[in-house]
């Protein structure tokens, strides 16, 4: 999984929707790995707007990976940083969540990843 | 022939051997790879965009959205959702590129409002309409998906779910609970009356929640699904407080992505004063 997509996911339990604490998941345990991507700066511009970066900054600090800026680039900025757009491309797309587990901050559920693949499905009664 | 929805529940269905032979089909790899290409067209994506495939599979679709040509708009990034895990499997074995998901979307669809660009869909929404145990009902699980897709996406956005109703029942089932999610809706039809006859359902997040039938008003043989009775009824004075009244912002929370409590028979009834 995708650095880019633990930014965009939420736990999944109802009681949890309406709570700040259950974004971002937490990362536990994990093991990383690096898949090469084809460049794509019109989709890195497309999304950063969507990007919450401090629940980026969380993320980053948990994988134990360099400190990012504290605000994000502007597009502007993006456009003419060709190093800073080689690394949000290697951090949000590359760089990739192969096994572990994401913990909800509120209600404490480990979704498992195996092989890349997160697993969300709940029983029943907590949909 | 008879329906796999009508016989097993998707995930014991698509097991490893038949996750296996669905994908290595030459016919079923063509079929999907039209149909895909169609709801690209639909989409209009004019850039790289991040898209939510609902019940991907193992793949086929995926593998186009991340081969889309740059002149095209693409090549796009895919988030992948499924509840069969032999299908997924499978998509591990092809090396495709997209983020998968082992997940029920009658469960609802875990990200926060706004992440992505658009939806796609291919044969798979129709088996929400087969709850499968007792404690769970289709109505509940298709109001889980549809409220959950159109909170993903981001305002402006567009879903297009190809599927394969069983009958007239199900294909109102589906599209009036995507239109009481808050889309604007239309269905198109390919090949009507034909033995290969294709159904899309288009679905757009409105900027204003205004009457936005327009989206697929413009295309060929689009048949739009109207909203319009529920806005007649929506005329009548509703009175603050009221149960009409408190039921109308209870649908509007939802759509919002926040969290309300389910209706039951008191909801909205006076509460006596008791000591
Ligand atoms: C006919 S296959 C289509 C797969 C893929 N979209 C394609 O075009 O090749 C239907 C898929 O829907 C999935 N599916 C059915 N019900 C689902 C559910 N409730 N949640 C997630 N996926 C589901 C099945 O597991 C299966 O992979």
């Amino acid at each position: 999984m995708k650095v880019l997509t633990l930014n965009f996911l939420t736990c999944a339990v109802k009681a949890c929707k309406s709570t700040s604490t259950s974004f971002p998941l937490h990362p536990k345990d994990c093991e990383m790995v690096s898949d090469t991507i084809e460049p794509n700066p019109k989709l890195l511009y497309n999304i950063l707007p969507r990007v919450n970066w401090t629940a980026l900054l969380t993320t980053v600090a948990e994988l134990g990976f360099p400190e990012l800026p504290p605000n994000p680039p502007t597009i502007e900025e993006l456009q003419a940083d060709e190093k800073m757009t080689q690394e949000l491309h290697t951090l949000l797309l590359e760089t990739q969540i192969s096994e572990g587990c994401l913990v909800c901050g509120n209600c404490g559920h480990a979704y498992a990843i195996k092989e890349g693949i997160a697993n969300f499905l709940l029983p029943n009664h907590l949909v | 022939m008879s329906r796999p929805e009508d016989t097993l529940p998707p995930d014991l269905h698509y097991n490893d051997s038949e996750a296996k032979k669905y994908t290595t089909s030459s016919r079923i790899q063509n079929i999907q790879a039209q149909m895909t290409n169609r709801a690209l067209e639909l989409l209009k994506l004019k850039e790289p965009s991040l898209i939510l495939d609902v019940g991907c599979g193992s793949g086929l679709s995926g593998e186009i959205l991340s081969s889309v040509d740059p002149q095209e708009g693409g090549p796009h990034i895919w988030v992948g959702m499924d509840i069969s895990a032999s299908m997924l499997d499978v998509a591990l074995q092809r090396d495709i590129e997209g983020d998968l998901m082992l997940a029920d979307i009658g469960q609802g669809v875990p990200f926060r409002a706004g992440s992505f660009d658009a939806a796609i869909s291919i044969s798979a929404i129709q088996w929400l309409c087969n709850a499968d145990s007792n404690d769970v009902s289709s109505t509940g699980r298709l109001s889980r998906f549809f409220n959950g897709l159109y909170a993903s996406l981001k305002r402006g956005g567009k879903a297009v779910c190809q599927f394969y109703p069983k009958n007239e029942q199900q294909r109102t089932m589906i599209s009036g609970a995507a239109i009481k999610a808050g889309f604007g809706a239309g269905i198109l039809e390919d090949d009507p009356g034909t033995k290969n006859g294709k159904l899309y359902l288009v679905l757009e997040v409105g900027g204003d929640g205004g009457d936005i039938t327009g989206v697929v008003k413009g295309l060929d043989g689009v048949d739009v699904v109207d909203a319009r009775r529920k806005h007649a009824e929506k005329g009548r004075k509703i009175h603050k407080g009221s149960k009409a009244w408190i039921m109308g912002k209870k649908e509007q929370m939802e759509r919002k992505g926040k969290v309300v409590k389910n209706n039951s028979k008191y909801t909205g009834r006076k509460r006596k004063i008791t000591f």
